[in-house]
């Protein structure tokens, strides 16, 4: 089965001091929901420092996407590039940090193959704490994500309006959609058998969610039809939130409607994520 | 329903796990005394797993119902795992990180403080041997370092029960004994452990009683002994100075004995299974008065011993066939 990849000492099990960590194996009292989560996101941190390789895909992948479109449809679209782009770059950063968290059901569903989710499966701890870690974990990719665009951003041109303060707030609130979207990957990722069904499904869901939006180009250019469906669209509203954060003319509207979504995503697909994750 | 501690670590009843068609699992009763080994013997896809997985609260029983140390395992899933600790079939530690994030991330996960969890982690490398190799990824490890941090990161928490299941299957012998040693010392703090497994010897060498489990039903229970007094209560196995005595000494036998006695290809070696009705006593004396009459008629004899039967005999004689898929091997 497995090959011997190291050599072994010849270690001789001691009685003594198995004994000894086995006496001194008396439990603390049980972590918190909190503290719990704490460990799983520190372990998503750990699998970032040994496979740093995944960080690719959250800086590539956007500075790809915001040049593609900012000089595909830049001129087209609002004449010159500068002025596409203080439209188009907070979109592009909505659309680029949403994609990306279909990388937790990859993480989750690859996690579910092995034993080791067996492992933590039978730990008393909070239920939701190993998915709060993912997601964790998460955060800190859609935040690096964000970086990259922006500084690509500046370099480009863009100068948004709302200030450091818009930027941010900006950045804030598309990590906490993010975080309450993911939950629907945590789903498919339990729900779905394999690796490929998660990709297969994240494309289905990702490419017409993110580009039937108002990210790429303003709704009012649209058939009828279409803007009905843009405008109810969740990512719509987080892109016009992020947009009018650090554009310095934000439709408190648009944040109401990304917060509604955002607590709704997480009711729905957290509870759902849950029920499967105690019925696995 | 209030449940009284018996004695009983485990105790399962009916206990039934499907599959769509395939009945995984199919009524298993088992009673598990506190403090003991306890084995179940199966082949490849007897539903070893898939019973360990539910009463270690992996899995939700489709039928029957099951306790640990009084606790049920649906209802009071979350009391049950805060007793239990399980080393699963495949590797239950992450390959991506080194052994000692592995258990510093349980030992946390347990309750621990980080600077407390990281001593836990050193103090069990230490205790397992891998303390050398606590840096490295788990990956890169050998099949038995894996196995020995696997069950280290099951009694980071000193578990009262402790699942192993198949914990020597494609380890070398050296490692094999190693687990093995690690069971025993385990056992002897006070920790239950039910140990799946498909090797006889292994059960044997380990467990005080023993489950042998077959497409998903308990076809015999009992101590190695009682199982192996289920088939027979051993052989007598007679190497003679002379061949050509063989004849004499088989009629000999069979009628001291009244039991068929075989001739073995070496010509001058027979063997007599004794009878599943005798004691172990009564099999010494049976065999004593063998050997004298076989003195008596002036038959030497240069080799003489009564065998128990091998646990292999015990799976052949309960399922009519051999005990080992072919596909695995060891
Ligand atoms: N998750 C599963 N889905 C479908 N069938 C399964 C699943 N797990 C186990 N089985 C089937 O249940 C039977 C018992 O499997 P298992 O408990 O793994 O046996 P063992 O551990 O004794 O080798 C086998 O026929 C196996 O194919
Ligand atoms: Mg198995």
């Amino acid at each position: 089965m497995t090959t011997t990849t190291a050599t072994e000492p010849g270690y001789v099990p001691a009685s003594e001091s198995l004994s000894a960590v086995l006496a001194k194996g008396e439990p603390p009292p049980r972590p918190s929901a909190l503290a719990a989560s704490m460990a799983f996101g520190w372990r998503a941190m750990l699998k970032i420092k040994h496979v740093p390789e995944q960080l690719f895909d959250v800086t590539a992948f956007p500075i790809m996407m915001t040049l593609m479109f900012t000089y595909l449809l830049g001129g087209a679209l609002a004449g010159s590039t500068g002025e596409y782009l203080t439209y188009v770059l907070p979109g592009i950063l909505v659309m680029s940090v949403v994609m990306t968290t279909m990388y937790t059901g990859l993480a989750v569903n690859t996690d579910i193959e092995k034993g080791v989710f067996d492992r933590f499966r039978t730990l008393p701890i909070w239920r939701p704490a190993p998915m709060v870690g993912y997601l964790l974990g998460d955060a800190f990719r859609y935040t690096m994500a964000s970086v990259t665009i922006l500084v690509l951003g500046l370099i480009m041109g863009f100068r948004p309006e709302g200030g450091i303060l818009g930027v941010l707030a900006g950045v804030g609130v598309l990590v906490v959609f993010s975080f309450a979207f993911s939950w629907l990957w945590t789903m498919f990722g339990l729900l779905l058998r394999s690796e490929k069904s998660v990709m297969g499904v994240s494309m289905m869901v990702l490419f017409p969610g993110t580009f039937l939006s108002n990210i790429l180009v303003m709704p009012e250019t649209m058939p009828g039809w279409l803007q009905g469906f843009v405008s109810v669209n969740p990512i719509t509203h987080v892109a016009a939130s992020v947009r009018g954060l650090m554009n310095g003319n934000l439709d408190p509207a648009e944040l109401m409607w990304t917060g509604i979504a955002s607590a709704v995503l997480i009711v729905v697909f957290g509870t759902l994520t849950m029920r499967l994750y105690n019925r696995k | 329903m209030v449940s009284e501690p018996t004695g009983l670590a485990i105790e399962a009843t009916g206990l039934v796990k499907t599959f769509g068609d395939n009945r995984a699992v199919d009524g298993i009763d088992l009673a598990v005394p506190a403090g003991t080994v306890y084995g179940v013997l199966g082949p490849n896809g007897a539903g070893k797993t898939t019973a360990v997985k539910m009463l270690a609260t992996l899995l939700r029983p489709d039928g029957g119902t099951a306790t640990v140390f009084g606790h049920d395992i649906v209802g009071e899933a979350d009391k049950v795992r805060g007793k239990v600790s399980m080393t699963g079939q495949y590797a239950s530690v992450d390959e991506d990180l080194t052994g000692a994030e592995n258990l510093t991330l349980l030992a946390r996960l347990v309750g621990h403080r980080k600077p407390a969890a990281r001593a836990r982690a050193a103090e069990l490398l230490e205790a397992f041997g891998l303390t050398e190799a606590a840096g490295r990824q788990v990956k890169k490890y050998s099949g038995g370092m894996r196995r020995r941090l696997d069950i280290a990161a099951s009694i980071i928490k000193t578990p009262q029960v402790l699942f192993l299941d198949e914990p020597t299957t494609g380890l070398d012998p050296r490692s094999r004994n190693q687990v093995w040693d690690i069971v025993r010392i385990i056992v002897g703090q006070g920790t239950t452990v039910l140990l799946t497994t498909q090797y006889l010897d292994e059960a044997d060498h380990l467990a005080s009683r023993i489950a042998v489990i077959d497409h998903g039903k308990v076809i015999a229970e009992g101590t190695p002994g009682e199982l192996k007094a289920s088939v027979g209560a051993g052989s007598v196995h007679v190497r003679l100075r002379h061949a050509d005595r063989r004849a004499e000494a088989e009629q000999l036998l069979n009628k001291i004995l009244s039991v068929e006695v075989r001739l073995e290809p070496d010509p001058v070696a027979l063997t007599a299974r004794l009878s599943g009705t005798v004691s172990d006593a009564g099999a010494a004396e049976q065999a004593a008065k063998a050997l004298t009459e076989l003195a008596a008629a002036g038959i030497t004899v240069d080799d003489f011993s009564l065998g128990q039967p091998s646990l292999d005999e015990v799976f052949m004689a309960l399922t009519d066939r051999p005990a080992t898929t072919q596909e695995e091997s060891r």
